[in-house]
């Protein structure tokens, strides 16, 4: 997957998780838990999507790499090339 | 001869888990929705743990821990469970103050908190601000040294009115008390306040109901009556448990039992290194509870305006060993109406709750045991007349419910209300670095306690059991 496609899967599965937010308006560089209502649970539900869905292991010591979606995108890339999208 | 509780049960599992408490339940339900293979073990007859209920002739049921969750539970139930039974939880708006300092009604969130800090305590509203904010920014990785206690001096310094009022209805909640760590109280406060008190209607028995079809559905094989005599190890691996006499395979075990009896009592102290196990036996318990369940007689009725959730006090102030003594001071009565408990004969119930300490039950003889019971009953009788006005009469059932039946239904060692303290959590996350495959899921830590905190703590465990498995079978492959 490309970095592109890797964001678009991750809108996807935030779209399921933050239902109440207007998710079109959503700045890549800043922290998810400063424009969406996330709580800890929500990340929760974002590594075990994306384990679910595309099996990529997220360890715990690795959750804080989640924290914006530049970031996520940025970490995923390495361990989502091998999917097709 | 006697019946075969585990009549078809397959001989290999990819889970087994130990207990259908809220958090066992959740594991199993998220798991075999994942498309695991999970066999669910409850020794005792019904479903739930101590999400429980019994009944009494002439249509008289009783919730013992239906008290009041965070709105979380909306969420955790959508999203783990099923829509259905997240469109029955509902708000319960009446929570009241009863005591020698304060007499209010609240809705118990933030913004109604504020008012009445700053109307009626007269705290300056920026004070309000800033503590709503340290609160709510607390999380499991902070800092443990500051305790509760000292977190409230640090904002309203002496003011033991203000700490009863953010302080009271927690240590029913989870038995938290002001010498534990801060952010235990932090995160289940702030977690009540976001928009406050939640029940569901119906009663505890529909939603194990629901969730036990949910769990059918999605193909958990549950049976009850079936007592886990042991976990078997075998090279640093889980490999079965014993269960009424009989071994069953499973590549990852969750005990939903207590944390002590599932290290010392299922697994075994010698499976463990020695460093892990003196954290182990370090690890105390939480405190426990007596509650008396009351019926109003078919046709009487208690006001609404009496509250949903009372917290009663005549003690003039406020401490931990209080609430915990004997000589009790302080109740929680949780009124259950006919419209949001139903039941056939539209009656009224009442659960008064009290923390206490299990060796103030466990020392006493039998005459004894059964007379302070009666003892018991009839002091809350007289409490509840203060609220329900002439309530002997309108009664027609009060039974007592000491620490030793907690002990007896739950199997929870010392009849533990809410699981372990704080240190405890470290010692069940640690459990699958000591022996693959085994974890525990349940109240623990206090922060993991309450229904809302394990059914969620459940689902963290879920998550780490898949992971496990999914590295299993690619590593296999």
């Amino acid at each position: 997957m490309t970095p592109g496609e890797i964001r678009t899967a991750v809108l996807d599965i935030l779209e399921g998780i933050a239902q109440d937010d207007d998710l079109g308006q959503l700045d890549d560089s800043v922290a998810f838990r400063e424009q969406l209502e996330l709580d800890s649970m929500d990340f929760l539900d974002i590594v075990m999507e994306l384990r679910k869905r595309y099996r990529v292991q997220i360890p715990e010591e690795d959750y804080p790499k989640l924290e914006s979606m530049g970031s996520t995108v940025e970490y995923l890339t390495p361990l989502m090339a091998d999917i097709s999208a | 001869m006697p019946k075969d509780f585990l009549k078809d049960a397959k001989p290999n599992y990819d889970v087994i888990v130990i207990g259908s408490g809220l958090g066992g339940m959740t594991t199993a339900n998220i798991l075999a929705k994942s498309g695991y293979s999970v066999l669910l073990l409850e020794q005792h007859y019904k479903l739930g743990g101590m999400a429980t209920w019994f009944k009494r002739p002439g249509g008289k049921i009783f919730d013992i821990s239906l008290h009041g969750f965070p709105y979380g539970m909306v969420k955790s139930c959508r999203r783990y469970w099923s829509q259905d039974i997240a469109d029955q939880i509902v708000q319960l708006k009446g929570v009241r103050f009863d005591n020698p300092m304060f007499s209010l009604t609240t809705t118990y969130n933030r913004n109604d908190f504020t008012n009445l800090l700053c109307n009626d305590f007269g705290v300056e509203e920026a004070k309000i601000k800033e503590f709503f904010d340290f609160a709510r920014g607390m999380n499991f990785y902070d800092d443990q040294k500051i305790t509760t206690g000292q977190l409230f001096e640090r904002f309203f310094p002496g003011r033991q009115d203000v700490v009863r009022l953010l302080m009271e209805p927690i240590v029913y909640a989870n038995g938290s008390t002001l010498e534990d760590p801060a952010l235990t109280y932090g995160i289940v406060f702030s977690n009540f306040m976001s928009k406050g008190v939640f029940t569901f209607k119906g009663g505890t028995d529909q939603l194990v109901k629901r969730m036990h079809q949910e769990m059918k559905d999605n193909g958990v094989d549950s049976r009850i009556n079936c007592s886990v005599e042991s976990v078997n190890v075998e090279r640093g691996k889980v490999k079965s448990v014993t269960v009424n006499g009989r071994e069953i395979n499973a590549k990852a075990v969750i005990s939903n039992a207590n944390l002590s009896t599932t290290i010392f009592k299922m697994v075994g102290a010698e499976k463990f290194d020695k460093d892990f196990l003196d954290e182990a036996r370090d690890v105390r318990l939480n405190s426990t509870s007596t509650q008396v369940y009351m019926s109003l007689k078919e046709g009487e009725q208690v006001e609404h305006s009496t509250g949903d959730l009372l917290f009663s006090s005549t003690s003039k102030e406020f401490s931990t060993d209080k609430l915990l003594s004997r000589e009790i001071t302080s109740r929680t009565f949780s009124f259950y109406y006919p419209d949001l408990r139903p039941n056939p004969k539209n009656r009224c119930f009442i659960v008064s709750s009290t923390n206490a300490n299990y060796e103030d039950w466990s020392t006493l003889s039998k005459e004894d045991y059964e007379e302070s019971k009666r003892e018991l009953v009839e002091n809350t009788l007289d409490a509840l007349e203060e609220y329900v006005p002439n309530c002997r009469e309108k009664i027609d059932h009060a039974e007592a419910a000491t620490p030793l039946t907690f002990e007896h239904y739950t199997r929870h060692e010392r009849g533990s209300s809410f699981g372990t303290k704080f240190e405890g959590l470290g010692v069940s996350r640690g459990l699958p670095e000591q022996i693959q495959g085994l974890y525990h899921a349940g109240s623990c830590g206090i922060i993991m306690s309450g229904w809302l905190g394990t059914i969620n703590y459940g689902v963290i465990v879920a998550n780490d059991v898949d992971s496990l498995l999914m590295k299993q079978a690619s590593s296999v492959s």
